[in-house]
């Protein structure tokens, strides 16, 4: 995918990178990215983990795009990521890598999304994340008080060409589309005055 | 005569189920073999092989001897086959299911006269009314007029007998043989360096290609022998996620098993084959969406080789309700990108894990529980949706019986997929919602 940051918005991924995603909504925040992101997709996930993306619940049209990859070893595992990464085809890569990413690994990492042109998405527990990494967000989902909405809660709290922010987003999970959903807060200035 | 029947005569009989495939194979093996006979070798029914040994005989030192030493080495290989040599296949078939023998030049009707008709690989009912009337030889048939021969009996008769006797040709059309997908390559010095066997592995491969062009073939699987000065020998094999014969990129995958052999002394021969070829029609070369497909076919076979192929699955929709049977874990480089079918009913959850109970449920459905070690309390539930197990399957999680789902929103957030089991009370949790 061309990178056009007229299109791009807040939750945009720079493309050729690697990001983290972190919190118990981070499986949702990929399946979110993956939805905006055309091309096969693969998701690198260990051979004994019990969650497993459920064909009928995914996003419209992410079914047949996506394959799964069940390395047995963690080194295996960022060996798959590597290598997805360098592969120019692939538009999305996730990976649910389970010990925390040294810094080698992650500048490795980085380097290969550059080589192959690949956006990458680690899905990391709490504080396993590289140095190395472009962005990463925090994600968690939101109790709605609107029976009709499914609110996530995505703040960027790292991010190495950028500002970090905090955006709530109202997505349901089968398709792209989204609603950002407007914080109240406390205004930091004044009201333009009426004319 | 029925199995039943032959046990009553023979208590003692001890029988085994045939294995045709095997057999067939085994009958190729042979026919392959007989090529050292003559020419054209076909098998002739599921249980015997006809050469065409015209002007081979002498070869042997005449048709005795040929036969003698055809017998000969088959005694030795531990085959019981009966041979005969005729001047038509069909007098040499009848002959050599009835005894075998040699019949000599010019001499086919004293030679397959004795034979009953049944020899002229006619059908049963045919050789019934034959022998109903009497003619239950060949020598019988074969001074009768042809015309009310064919008008009692039908044309197949006459004509198996008139290619028995020769007045009709019988050629033996031996089938061709299935091409080879194996190179190789002898080295007058042995070599030791990696970019010397890969140098030798992309002229093999050069070859091996260009043969599997020519017969519109693609390779699966691909095996590299080498063999050392000291007898020895070392194996490379790899596999592709889609049949391919692109030399360049099959090359690029030996790299890491060629890295990882020893040499020892030296290599001084290589042999590359294809154990496994698929069909692949000639392609358009070039293209983006080619391109594309070839280099996600790498990266698969890549991976692949490394962590195994049963480890690179795709998701694959499956008729079943039951949500750990609704999709298929399938090998992606055997199966190919199928749709799922489009959404309908009560959501499902984005992700799926085997069934963790909650404790401390409070209320139908809970208000409050605990999962995880951790405290939720029930926001918003939506449900029940009743699923029942398949009692066609013996499924050891689906044994506490019927499962009520219910999609339950937290005030800590989560959305949870939770069941209860009414005939077996207990809530479970088996999956978040996106």
């Amino acid at each position: 995918m061309r990178f056009d940051p007229a299109n791009a918005d807040a939750l945009t991924l720079a493309p050729a990178r690697v990001h983290e995603a972190m919190g118990r909504g981070r499986r949702a925040f990929a399946l979110f990215q993956a939805a905006r992101h055309p091309g096969p997709l693969i998701w690198i996930l260990p051979a004994h983990a019990p969650e497993m993306p459920m064909l009928a619940g995914l996003p419209r049209g992410l079914g047949e795009r996506l394959h799964l990859l069940r390395p047995a070893g963690e080194t295996d595992l960022l060996w798959c990521v590597e290598e997805a990464l360098r592969a120019a085809p692939v538009g999305l890569v996730i990976a649910e890598p389970e010990k925390p990413l040294s810094l080698t690994a992650g500048r490795r990492l980085q380097l290969a999304a550059e080589a192959g042109r690949t956006a990458g998405l680690m899905l990391i527990r709490e504080d396993a994340g590289s140095n190395a990494t472009q962005t990463r967000w925090l994600c968690e989902p939101q109790a709605s008080p609107d029976p009709d909405s499914t609110l996530h809660r995505w703040p960027r709290i790292k991010n190495k060409s950028g500002t970090c922010g905090s955006w709530i987003v109202n997505w349901h999970g089968a398709t792209a589309a989204f609603h950002l959903v407007p914080e109240a807060g406390e205004r930091q200035q004044p009201a333009e005055p009426p004319r | 005569m029925p199995l039943a029947d032959a046990r009553a005569i023979c208590p003692d009989l001890a029988t085994r189920p045939a294995d045709l495939p095997r057999e067939a194979a085994a009958l190729a093996t042979l026919r392959r073999w007989a090529g050292r006979y003559a020419p054209m070798v076909a098998t002739d029914g599921a249980d015997g092989l006809i050469a065409d040994i015209s002007g081979v005989a002498h070869l042997f030192g005449g048709e005795e001897d040929l036969r003698a030493d055809l017998q000969a080495r088959l005694d030795r290989a531990g085959l019981a086959a009966v041979s005969a040599i005729a001047g038509t296949r069909g007098a040499a078939s009848a002959l050599a299911r009835h005894g075998g023998g040699i019949v000599p030049d010019g001499a086919l009707v004293q030679g397959i006269g004795r034979l009953p008709v049944a020899a002229l690989r006619i059908d049963h009912a045919t050789a019934e009314a034959l022998a109903r009337v009497g003619l239950a030889r060949i020598a019988d048939l074969a001074g009768l007029p042809r015309a009310p021969l064919a008008r009692r009996f039908g044309p197949g008769l006459v004509l198996r007998l008139d290619q028995a006797l020769g007045a009709q040709a019988e050629p033996v059309a031996a089938e061709p043989e299935p091409p080879h997908f194996g190179v190789r390559m002898t080295l007058p010095e042995p070599i030791g360096l990696q970019a010397d066997v890969m140098a030798g592995l992309a002229r093999l491969l050069d070859r091996l290609c260009a043969k599997l062009a020519l017969h519109h073939r693609g390779a699966r699987r691909l095996r590299l022998e080498l063999r050392r000065v000291d007898s020895g020998t070392a194996e490379v094999e790899i596999g592709l996620a889609r049949p391919m014969r692109d030399a360049a990129r099959i090359a690029a995958l030996f790299a890491r098993g060629v890295d990882e052999i020893d040499a020892g002394f030296g290599i001084d021969a290589l042999r590359l084959t294809a154990p496994v070829t698929e069909p692949m029609a000639p392609e358009q070369t070039g293209g983006a969406t080619i391109r594309h497909e070839d280099a996600l076919a790498d990266l698969l076979s890549s991976v692949g080789n490394r962590i195994g192929f049963d480890r690179v699955l795709r998701l694959l929709p499956a008729e079943s309700l039951i949500p750990e049977r609704s999709f298929l874990l399938a090998p992606a480089a055997y199966s190919a990108p199928s749709a799922p079918p489009p959404r309908s009913g009560p959501p499902r959850p984005v992700t799926l894990f085997p069934p963790e109970p909650v404790s401390h449920a409070s209320g139908h459905p809970p208000a409050t529980f605990r999962w995880r070690r951790m405290r939720f309390s029930t926001l918003r539930a939506t449900g029940p949706e009743r699923i029942a197990p398949e009692w066609w399957f013996d499924d050891p999680a689906w044994r506490s019986g019927l499962r009520d789902y219910w999609r339950i929103e937290t005030q800590q957030g989560p959305r949870l997929w939770l069941f209860h089991t009414p005939q077996n009370p207990g809530w479970c949790v088996q999956g978040e919602f996106a």
